[in-house]
């Protein structure tokens, strides 16, 4: 499918003065892709030069179109020296080779020079005409659509997900070649740039194929990222997967976009059935000959925990054989597969069946060159280690497959550790089995219900544990053991129950380690990363427990590693979930029990603790129904529990083990003081102040317990940087220094965004690296999202009436189980779905007879029936009632209005998959760029700050700019995937790397698409329908 | 521990307004934080000094890079850097080109390039405007002088209310109006808008000839001379005063019209053809330059400083002036009764608003 490129150059403007003594410039641009060149005329004595130049047109194979960028370099004419750069400016072509995306690309483009920054603009449009070829051994994939919203984006329709796809590509790092010696900065940061490019584009290309070849036509949660192993090359890597999607065709069809990104993914797609998934082998290459290679390498494989919960447990005797079933239907589909994962953390209902924890895995490498770019086979091999370590853990937990999985590296120098992690989860066997869409739909109305608490029961066997965990019947089916926290990568399901709000939950640590070199070093680290793991873990328990809360969603682990100190960085959203028990207190010990001062000391601390507790408990309104003691026995920790050890600061992990079984029904959790580092702990679990009154964060794409988001929105970076006084560098000091750095952080934002009060920090995303010795570097990249303060309160009315909405709105289909739906969505809900509808859904589509056990007794069922009744007509008049508010939301959009007549377009970015109060109503294509800057001074750029500063600014602007050239206005899951900056204040100079990456959207306000759905008297009850969803 | 770095970057450009306000009033990060601490937002937000002084530093800096395209207001509207929606963009301009008349009374009619600005430091210690501050003042003052023309460019309507007084400022700078001898220190920066307003309107090139069609055409009066032929004009004037008889029937005539209307009355009687001489010879003398510049010093000195002196009250001027010029038209002997009135009717707005204590 060769095509031809046509490129326009129109006009420039805000051009920087490169004649002094004239103060204009005489600009012409070079527009150059592969390897051919055009010229515009040059434009005299102007800085708003019209060029208005006729259409370049290059004539291309596909392959080339996917992997090159334009290239439009802007030049001042000098007739006796060589012409000066003003700068450049890269498109990437790629969104135009799709059919249903952009058709052109047309705007103004920040001119950038890799020196002095952004310096002007410049006009430009671009055109691609491909020619349809249908070559069958093709090496371009143009047409696959890629996504990095890590669920199936709005409105599209999964018809099938295929699984996981992965790439890499490497090369020399143009900084690290010889000619770099010789050349100026300027040149090798634009060859760096250029490299990066056309790299991605290559890799972009390759995934593709390995779609095309497994019959997709998508990947979706493309997550692509470049390690800079310094002399040893250059690393482009993604991970993503593939999908057949289908895109919604009638905008009426459109499901109001409300306030949950998944709920619109009313389709149920089918993971790929296994009489199509012999593709193992393109999906992954393996190369068996790592022979002599891999024996040069150094390698150390981590010992991983496996996180879920933790505690003593006990032996159950229900639900064996029905997961049993499940594991066998399911591993028959997804064992074909070599690796089972999926980067997606929402899903549509139904999807996920039981999700058994999280499962991680790292690895230290010893980075050598890479002797030959073709044939990346080590870094290949690494990673085919980690996966297939992360496939056996979670296979130890019982599940087929992993979700929410994502990968990342951290370098000094030659050591680089590699991580990998994502959640165990069964997923649900019909899904594989059947592979016909039209069953579909009813098969998902009845999945839907019964996976309300499904999700958190255990897809282990409780006889044979993987690990040491305390299992409790569910809180809501009291059918299936669950265990007493669950752990997991991916975002609340959108389903589940949660009760009262979330909050961000991060575990900070540091461990010195001595400088080392080479194996000495790996070694080093190997060995503290499992003490690091473990203590991260102990800590995020902890301060879940000080929540009082029971469960982590979107837990990310950065482990960093740096010259002479590793960081460890946990981030998770907690929640307490209805399912699951609730949370013991946490004790505290003291090991000297007959020093009275001493233990006036700890009943001190214990009393703090418990406030704290109690305190946040009502902060974040987790008020649980009062569940009656002879179910799950008594919570209430006896006192002589408090001498047990569970965990000490000082002792290895093995302590774990020493767990006593038999009295660990429910136990608190108990610290232990037995030296100055647990003190410093518990003192460390105290200071976490929460968020002013008006703020919640966290760091999964919404908040659970918020459904009532207005427009406006504020996406921001924050970048810190401290140096560490080399004096007092011992463990504890490292630690106080981390967690003030982050504490302080987030309490800055709080301060800076106070005018958006209430507000909800969303999607809050720490990088921690270590650039030097002494430096600690993290970045905050997040949202805040305004939301109605009034409604917020009714949050126990609203997933009832959401659901009324959905089922109102849905297809026909879902009309008919309005009043199962409305129940089963009531957060106290205690009990099972609808026999009848069980039945009814069973009998269409065969449910395992295990399920249908599920609702055994009948005395619950006519409990449950005379429930649902009520709870359905109270319904109906509070739909009602909400149509007053929904008016005022509307107006006061339409009285800010989204700014139409400023000059220069709004461009939203944000880091979620949605935008809230709005419809995304086209995908434009994928958005990935890469930039360096550097200074030569930067003294006189402000200093660190001010350099930073300006170039993040510039990032945004050009970011912004490609959304509007595309016809886009905002970006959606915009993620910074690097920012790395070095700097030398001695030579007066600072470089920075920044990487970023979205997807380009239109979108629609939801107040302007009801104005047209109003006008059609037929979609009358679409409209009320979509103003119901602006006030969840 | 000690912070290196520390930036906060939105898509959409924060702005606090009380901080903009202390970087255009020229304090240091240290001072504003120290201003801030003040006003009690620690307590309100229950923030640290450390977030604070983070938070002023930043958007110090933001400002920073902001006052670039400030100084070209129409490249804020176009740029692609920053994020802002309009109404802060209003704000921001309308905000920067802000002045403190205290400064601005010092710096009316002088010179508004570097020379003054060697000054800046004498104008700082005196009117205790930080120094900062001052010379963006001084820069606006230049950036309104040296164009006017971004106003149009500008999509922001209505023009900020600042506005017209620059162009006051460019009009006495253009004229180098004297405003700083002592005698005229208790003239306010608004006495001298109000002023150069009339004038504008009424003695400059682009006051004549076309009268206004529209709305527009206000910016014709950004014509920041005088007619220099008006000026030449006034010469025709003189004969008012060296005409021994038209100054007594022009006396005669405003003596009866105002008999016992005046409380003033035998003063005015008795001063009539000083006053008169004086009016008169303010107006013959506008051909030189340098005398247009001492302007106000003769207006104060030969007719607000006597009538002063007499303890006439306001209305009594009013009265006076009214039928001063008034009169004037029952002169027969007198032809220029059209230069009169544009010399008079402007002087008599002016007048009024000068005479004060």
């Amino acid at each position: 499918m060769p095509g031809k490129l046509k490129v326009k150059i129109v006009a420039g403007r805000h051009l920087p003065v490169m004649d002094r003594a004239s103060d204009l410039t005489d600009a012409f641009v070079e527009v150059k892709f592969g390897n051919t060149t055009f010229k515009t005329d040059v434009y005299l004595k102007s800085l708003n030069p019209q060029w208005n130049s006729e259409w370049f047109k290059f004539e291309v194979d596909d392959e080339d179109l996917q992997d090159e960028p334009l290239q439009i370099t802007v030049l001042d004419h000098d007739t006796y020296s060589a012409n000066d750069a003003i700068g450049k400016v890269y498109i990437d072509i790629d969104p135009l080779l799709y059919s249903e995306a952009a058709t052109v690309i047309s705007g103004w483009f920040p001119i950038y020079d890799t020196i002095h920054g952004i310096r002007g603009e410049i006009n430009v449009v671009v055109k691609v005409d491909l020619f349809n070829d249908l070559n069958r051994f093709r090496q371009s994939s143009c047409g696959v659509k890629f996504f990095c919203t890590t669920s199936i984006p709005k409105c599209y329709r999964a018809v099938i997900i295929h699984g996981f796809v992965e790439e890499l590509v490497v090369n020399e790092d143009p900084e690290y070649q010889w000619i770099d010696r010789i050349r100026t900065p300027r040149a090798s940061n634009e060859a760096r740039q250029r490299l990066i490019s056309l790299m991605s584009g290559e890799l972009q290309r390759k995934i593709g194929l390995k779609v095309l070849e497994m019959r997709g036509n998508a990947v979706v949660g493309y997550l692509q990222c470049f390690d800079l192993e310094g002399e040893s090359g250059l690393v482009v890597r993604a991970i993503g997967t593939a999908c057949t999607l289908d895109k919604l065709s009638s905008p009426a069809a459109f499901l109001p976009a409300c306030n949950s990104p998944s709920k619109e993914m009313k389709e149920s797609p089918l993971v790929h059935p296994p009489s199509h998934g012999c593709r193992s082998t393109h999906n992954s290459p393996i190369h068996t000959a790592t022979g002599s290679r891999l024996t040069q390498n150094f390698s150390v494989s981590v010992p991983t925990l496996i996180y879920t919960g933790m505690g003593s447990g006990s032996a159950g005797k229900e639900g064996g054989p029905f997961k049993a079933l499940l594991r066998q239907q399911t591993q028959s589909a997804l064992e074909q597969r070599e690796f089972p994962f999926f980067t997606l953390t929402a899903f549509p209902p139904g999807f996920l069946v039981h999700v058994g924890g999280v499962v991680s895995a790292r690895s230290v490498k010893l980075l050598d060159r890479i002797h030959n770019p073709d044939e990346p086979e080590t870094r290949d091999a690494w990673w085919a280690e980690i996966r297939q370590e992360i496939k056996s853990h979670a296979k130890a937990l019982g599940c087929h497959a992993v979700v929410g999985y994502s990968e990342s590296t951290s370098i000094c120098e030659e050591v680089c550790i590699l991580s990998a992690s994502g959640t165990a989860a069964v997923l649900n066997p019909r899904f594989l089995q059947d592979g016909t869409v039209e069953g579909c739909l009813e098969q998902r109305l009845e999945e839907n219900l019964p996976t309300r608490c499904g999700f958190c029961h255990i897809p282990y066997d409780e006889l044979n544990m993987p690990f040491p965990a305390h299992l409790t019947y569910c809180y809501n089916c009291r059918k299936q053991k669950v265990p007493d926290v669950l752990f997991t990568t991916i975002d609340l399901p959108t389903d589940a129950t949660v009760i009262g709000k979330g909050c961000l939950i991060q575990a900070r640590l540091c461990r010195l380690k001595k400088k080392a070199q080479a194996e000495a070093n790996a070694t080093a680290i190997s060995n503290l990363l499992p003490f690091m793991e473990y203590e991260v873990h102990t800590q995020l328990m902890n301060k879940l427990k000080l929540k009082g809360m029971n469960a982590l969603f979107g837990l990310r682990i950065q482990i960093t590693v740096g010259e002479n100190m590793l960081m460890g960085l946990a981030s998770a959203t907690g929640v307490y979930l209805a399912a699951l028990p609730t949370p013991g207190g946490i004790q505290i010990a003291g090991k000297t029990p007959n020093d009275g001062s001493y233990e006036q000391h700890i009943s001190h601390m214990q009393k703090k603790i418990n406030d704290t507790i109690a305190k946040n408990k009502e902060l974040y309104e987790i008020n649980p129904p009062e569940i009656s003691e002879e179910i799950i026995g008594s919570p209430i920790p006896e006192p002589r529990q408090r001498s047990r050890l569970l965990r000490s600061q000082s002792e290895s992990s093995d302590e774990v083990t020493e767990l006593d079984l038999s009295h660990g029904k429910k136990d608190a959790f108990v610290l232990e003081i037995d030296d100055t580092d647990a003190m410093e702990d518990v003192h460390s679990l105290l200071t976490d102040v929460p968020p002013p009154s008006g703020f919640y964060s966290c760091n999964t794409e919404i908040m659970p317990g918020i459904n009532n988001w207005t427009s406006e929105i504020q996406m921001f970076t924050s970048v810190r940087v401290i140096r560490l006084s080399s004096l007092n560098l011992t463990n504890q000091a490292l630690n106080k220094n981390f967690n003030d750095l982050c504490e302080n952080l987030l309490k800055s934002l709080y301060f800076k965004l106070r005018s958006m009060i209430p507000c909800c920090l969303c999607h809050v995303n720490f990088t921690v690296s270590l650039p030097e010795d002494e430096l600690i570097q993290v970045t905050v990249t997040a949202v805040a999202i305004t939301f109605d303060k009034n409604q917020a309160l009714q949050t126990t009315k609203t997933p009832v009436e959401k659901s009324l909405q959905r089922a109102s709105t849905d297809n026909e289909e879902l009309l008919q189980f309005p009043l199962e739906l409305c129940s089963d969505s009531l957060p106290s809900h205690p009990f099972p779905p609808a026999k009848e509808h069980l039945e009814s859904a069973s009998s269409n589509s065969g449910i395992p007879a295990a399920q249908r056990d599920r609702c055994s007794s009948w005395i619950e069922l006519i409990k449950l029936k005379a429930q649902t009744i009520r709870r359905g007509s109270i319904k109906t008049t509070m739909t009602v009632e909400k149509a007053s508010p929904v008016g005022d939301g509307n107006f006061r959009n339409r009285s800010a209005p989204p700014c139409a007549n400023s000059t220069v377009g709004v461009v939203k970015m944000t880091p979620l998959s949605f935008i809230p109060g709005a419809k995304i109503t086209k995908y434009l294509g994928i958005i990935n760029m890469f930039f360096i800057r550097e200074t030569t001074s930067l003294r006189e750029e402000g200093g660190v700050s001010g350099f930073l500063h300006a170039f993040i600014a510039e990032v945004f602007a050009m970011v912004r700019a490609h959304v509007a050239a595309l016809g886009g206005n905002a970006v959606v899951s915009y993620i910074m995937k690097q920012c790395v900056f070095m700097e030398n204040p001695n030579k007066n100079q600072a470089q920075c790397l920044i990487n970023v990456s979205g997807d380009a959207v239109v979108f629609v306000r939801e107040s302007d698409l009801e104005v047209v759905s109003s006008q059609q008297p037929t979609t009358n009850c679409q409209s009320s329908c979509t103003e119901g969803e602006v006030t969840t | 521990m000690t912070s290196e770095l520390d930036i906060f970057v939105g898509n959409t450009t924060l702005i606090d307004e009380d901080v903009y306000r202390l970087w255009l009033d020229g304090y240091s990060v240290t001072d504003a934080v120290a201003l801030r601490v003040r006003s009690g937002i620690l307590e309100q937000t229950g923030a640290t000094a450390a977030v604070l002084q983070s938070d002023t530093m930043d958007h110090y800096r933001t400002f920073h890079m902001l006052e670039r395209l400030l100084h070209a207001p129409p490249k804020l509207l176009h740029q692609l850097i920053f994020q802002i929606p309009p109404s802060r963009q209003a704000l921001l301009i309308e905000r920067y080109y802000a002045f403190d008349e205290a400064f601005v009374r010092e710096v009316l009619g002088k010179k508004l390039s570097k020379g003054t600005k060697k000054d800046l430091d004498d104008i700082s210690t005196k009117t205790g405007i930080t120094l900062k501050s001052c010379r963006r003042q001084m820069e606006s003052c230049s950036v309104a002088q040296a164009g006017v023309q971004w106003r149009d460019l500008s999509s922001l309507q209505p023009p900020p209310p600042g506005f017209r007084d620059y162009a006051a400022i460019v009009f006495f700078a253009n004229n180098r109006f004297e405003t700083g001898k002592k005698k005229l220190q208790y003239l306010s920066f608004g006495d001298f808008a109000f002023c150069a307003e009339l004038m504008i309107q009424n003695w400059t090139l682009g006051a004549v000839g076309e009268a206004p069609t529209d709305p527009d055409s206000q910016m014709d009066d950004m014509d920041m001379d005088l007619d220099k032929e008006f000026l030449q004009d006034l010469k025709e004037l003189k004969v008012l005063v060296a005409d021994k008889d038209l100054l007594d029937l022009h006396k005669s005539l405003v003596c009866t019209a105002l008999r016992g209307k005046l409380g003033v009355f035998s003063e005015m009687e008795a001063n009539f053809k000083n006053l008169s001489r004086g009016l008169v010879n303010v107006a013959a003398k506008l051909t030189h330059n340098k005398d247009v510049r001492d302007l106000f010093v003769d207006l104060v000195e030969k007719f607000v400083e006597p009538c002063r002196s007499d303890h006439w009250p306001l209305s009594d001027v009013r009265f006076f002036l009214n039928q001063y010029s008034a009169s004037v038209h029952s002169l027969d002997g007198f032809r220029h009764q059209a230069l009169w009135d544009r010399y008079m009717g402007t002087l008599r707005g002016c007048l009024l608003r000068l005479y004060h204590d």
